[in-house]
Formats: structure tokens, sequence, C-alpha cells
């Protein structure tokens, strides 16, 4: 029909320029990216001491020991909150409703507006609840259970499109068996659903730890002690960063930053990984 | 095991599947249902082993013994029923474990716990299902890495290790090659010697090669049941002989 237009002189200039700008456009992103790691690495590697990393932090050295500690108390309370909760919903969604009726699309909604808010709201939230109405204070348990609130909606709807994935054949054969509903889902379902869940919960610790504005509310920053209990207040490595950048130690925070930076990668890398591993086994 | 079926409707929400169905079907014979696809095979089958129960909006009235006992009664337990019941699907559905955990997973749910044991069912039911030769050295592999008719295979072992005294198949080998076809239909040969088997096919030669008998249906009734020699050699309704005669379906 418009092959005239298509092969036209006007056409071939403006594809041959779409593609140019979209070399341009890569190499900024790239460039970017390059850039941001570069900046980080000059200024913080050279600030990486066995002191700055697991010392004791005193007046005259910084130390982001409290904060590795912080952290990962941080992660063992939210996911031992979100990760069993947020699978009993899923598997309560599709396994039991079906995935269908009224019910499941106002929870849905609910999850999906959830996942959408903005984090520091959530660290609101958690400030209001935990540090005001509770009087608990700034805390880790407070900060912990906003940062399991907040990774709740993305741990339930990846739960759920792991659970739609298994194919019915599986829950069909099982049932045929003589397995009851609770054996064929936990012995069937959960375990082919296991790889794309792993790989949420690796995915949503790499969220904690990266998360700073929930925790600007609850947690207290508190970046010279060591957490004696969940009570306590403490810090993050987010935190530090935030921290050390705003009190006279730029190269601290970079050094933190490289620090972070490890870390999300490590976890991105197992949690592809671990998913790979666990398909391998089960032979797919 | 003796199936004894009066008086079988069923609706899925208000489209009656299944009208006034009446049904006999003998122990250790392989009875094979045929007719047009949509007639009401599958659902039938599956009242057997209670699988409609899954289906939201199902509802079924009539009364179905196997084995004298009622399955549909208060005190039937649907498990038990469906260990006794066994079936085998269109589509091969091996679970993503290994072979021997196939296997091993419905005497597991039973409450077999031994090793010894579960090693004794294991090896019995694949040298059952004829596959044992080709996958003892590779027990712990998974079974996804199997070809699909070695598939349907286990998945015929799987459903023996429960020892089931009925087995109930839909369509065992239409995802299936001909030589793969072959040994399963020599399988059922073997196997009705210990079990009733019902198996619902859309090939009639499959039909005459390995049913005692034979039930048409259409429209979701129970057209004509006899004998397969009986049922293909001379008909007694117009429906059946059309069928037979691929005027249709
Ligand atoms: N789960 C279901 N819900 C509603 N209708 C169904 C369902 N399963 C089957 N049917 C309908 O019931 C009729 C019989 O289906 P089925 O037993 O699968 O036929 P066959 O196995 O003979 O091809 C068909 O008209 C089909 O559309
Ligand atoms: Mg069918």
């Amino acid at each position: 029909m418009n092959s005239k237009r298509e092969t036209g002189r006007g056409s071939r200039t403006l594809f041959s320029g779409l593609k140019y700008l979209c070399i341009l456009c890569t190499v900024v992103s790239v460039a970017a990216l390059v850039a941001v790691v570069f900046y980080i690495l000059k200024n913080g590697i050279g600030k990486l001491s066995w002191q700055l990393l697991f010392g004791e932090y005193t007046g005259s050295a910084v130390s982001i020991f409290p904060a590795f500690i912080g952290t990962l108390r941080l992660i063992v309370i939210a996911v031992l909150i979100a990760v069993p909760v947020g699978i009993f919903s899923a598997v309560y969604l599709v396994e039991y409703m079906n995935n269908k009726g009224k019910l499941v699309k106002v929870i849905r909604i609910a999850a999906e507006t959830l996942a959408g808010i903005p984090s520091i709201v959530y660290g609101l939230f958690g400030y209001l609840i935990f540090v005001r109405t509770f009087q608990w204070g700034y805390s880790l348990l407070g900060g912990g259970i906003t940062l399991a609130i907040m990774i709740l909606p993305v741990i339930i709807r990846s739960t759920e499109e792991s659970l739609l994935a298994v194919p019915d054949g599986f829950r069909e054969g099982s049932l045929a068996l003589g397995a009851g509903k609770v054996r064929t889902i936990f012995r069937i379902v959960l375990p082919s659903a296991a790889s794309g869940i792993v790989t949420a919960v690796i995915l949503a610790v790499g969220r904690i730890i990266s998360e700073s504005a929930v925790l600007i509310l609850t947690l207290g920053m508190v970046v010279n002690l060591i957490p004696s209990s969940v009570l306590s207040p403490g810090t993050s490595l987010a935190l530090d960063i935030y921290y050390f950048a705003s009190h006279g130690y730029p190269d601290e925070a970079a050094a933190t930053s490289v620090v972070l930076l490890l870390m999300v990668i490590l976890l991105n890398l197992l949690a592809t990984g671990l998913g790979k591993l666990i398909k391998r086994r089960q032979g797919e | 095991m003796n199936i004894s079926v009066r008086n079988c409707n069923l609706w899925y929400g208000d489209f009656q599947a299944l009208k006034n169905i009446n049904m006999d079907i003998s122990n250790r014979e392989v009875t094979a249902f045929i007719g047009p696809s949509g007639c009401g095979k599958s659902t039938f089958l599956k009242i057997l082993n209670r699988m409609n129960d899954l289906v939201d909006g199902c509802r079924i009235t009539g009364s179905f013994h196997i084995g004298g006992v009622d399955i549909f009664d208060k005190s039937t337990d649907v498990n038990l029923l469906r260990k006794k019941v066994g079936m085998v699907f269109q589509k091969p559905n091996p679970f993503p474990m290994s072979i021997y955990d196939n296997i091993a997973f419905a005497p597991r749910t039973f409450g077999v716990r031994k090793k010894a044991e579960l090693d004794r069912i294991v090896e019995d039911s694949l040298r059952r299902a004829s596959i044992w030769d080709e996958v003892k050295d590779r027990l712990k592999k998974s079974a996804l890495g199997m070809s699909g008719g070695q598939q349907q295979r286990l998945c015929i072992a799987r459903a023996l290790a429960a020892n089931p005294d009925i087995l109930l198949m839909d369509e065992p080998t239409s995802a299936l090659d001909p030589i793969s076809t072959g040994k399963i239909e020599a399988l059922m040969s073997e196997l009705k010697q210990e079990l009733t088997i019902v198996i619902v096919t859309h090939n009639m030669q499959q039909a005459t090669r390995i049913a005692d008998k034979t039930a048409f249906f259409y429209l979701g009734e129970l057209i004509e049941y006899d004998t397969t020699e009986k049922l293909f050699s001379c008909p007694t309704d117009r429906r059946t002989e059309n069928y037979i005669t691929g005027r249709f379906g």
C-alpha cells in the first residue's frame, strides 16, 4: 500500500537518523553508569580499610561495622515476616481462590497500589505507628517491620506469578494419586515454583539493603553504637552513606557505597544463579 | 473391582454434559470409551475418581459404586478412592523431580518411609510399566529429561505405585508416536490381568486392538455399550454405525 513511501528517501533518512539516536542514547546511558561507578571507586577505594569495615567506631575513626549488624538484622526481621506472610497470601489467592473472584481483585489492586507507594510514605507510617504510637522510639524492630510491609506486595505478586506458571497437570497428577490439597501444595506446587520465589526473595533483600527513606524515619541513624537488642535504634549501610556525606566524611561515604554496590551486585548474581540451579535440579 | 453407575447426570453450570447414564464395568477387562470430542467421555471418566469435585459449578446426580462401595458417600475418603482408582492423563505430566521421587510419591503419601520398601515399590512399579530397563541407571535423574513416550509410561508406573485396582486412562497415547503407542497398548494387555482398565480413545483401531468392551458416547448420552467385537461388527444404533464408519466425528 505505502510501498512508495516506505522505500522513499525521507523515511530512509529518518530510519538511519533513528538508529544514530539510539546509539547515542545507549552511549549516554552506559557512560552515566560508568561515571557513577568510577567516581565512587576513585573516592572510596582508598578508604576501604579494616578499621572502616570492622573496626570500633571512635571519635577519631569511623566504622560501618554497626551498619553491617543493623542491615543484617533488618534483613532477618523483614524476611522472617514478609516471606511467610507473602507466600501464604499468594498460595491462598492462587490455590484456594483459584485466582478469581471479587476478593482476589480487591487484594490484587491493594497490592499493586502498595507497590507503587513512595517508600518515604511507608517510613512515615512506620514512624507514626512504631516510634510514636507504640512508643518504641527508633528501633530495628520498627524499621524491620516497616521494610517487611514495603516488600510484602512485591513478594506476593512474584509468588503469585510463579504459582500461576506451575502447570495444572502437576496439580491434577498429584491429586489423582490421592495426595490431598495441602500435600499437593507443599510437595508439588511450591517446589515447582521455588526458583521464581527464591529469586524474588533475594531481589527483595536487595531492596531492603538499598532502602534509606523508610529507615531515616524509623531506625534513628545511630551510627556509632552496635545495637544491643531489636528494640535498640541503629543504622544501616545506606543510612551511613547519608550520614557520612552530610557530616564531612565524603570519602567514607564513597567507600560505604562501594560495599553496598558490591552487595547488591552479589545479590543479583545470587538471585539468577540460585534460580537457575533450582531449575536445573528439577531438570527443566 | 466392578464399577456400577446408575442414572448418572452431570451439569457444568446450566449445561448438562451427561444424561442419564447407566453402566456396569467388569473387573479385569479393558473398557474403551469412544465418541466425538465434547461428548462427555473425559467427564464420565473423571467421575470415577471424583476429579470433577475440583470443577466449580459441577453438579452430579445418580449412584456410583466401585467394589460395592458408594464413592460419593460421606464416609468415603476421596484420597483413598483416588489411590484405588489411578489416572493417566492425555498429556504426560511427570513431576519436576527425579524418576525415583515421581514413583515414590504415592507410597510416601500413604506413609511408606522405609528406604528398602520404597526401593522395592519403585522397581516393581517400573517393571510393571515395562520401563525399568530403560531407566534403572538414571533413577536419580529428572523425569523431565525423558522422551514423551517414556514420560507416559513413567506416569503409568507412578499410578501403579499407589497399588490401584482400577486404572483410568484419558487418551493416553494421543500425544505419542506409533512405537510408544504400541508399547503402551502391549502394557495394557499385561496389566488387565491384575486390574480394571478404562480408556478413553479417539482412535477406533486402538479400541478394537485392546478393548474387551466398548462404549459409544454421543452428546452426553451413552448410546451403545457392548463387547468390542459386537459393537464394531454389528452396531444396533444408527448413530454408532455412522460414527464407526467415519460419517462424523
Ligand atoms: N470444566 C468444565 N466446565 C464447563 N464445561 C465443561 C468442562 N469440562 C468439559 N466441559 C464441557 O462438557 C462437554 C464434555 O466434555 P468432555 O468430557 O471433555 O468431552 P470429551 O472428553 O468427550 O471430548 C463439552 O461440551 C465440554 O465443553
Ligand atoms: Mg476428553
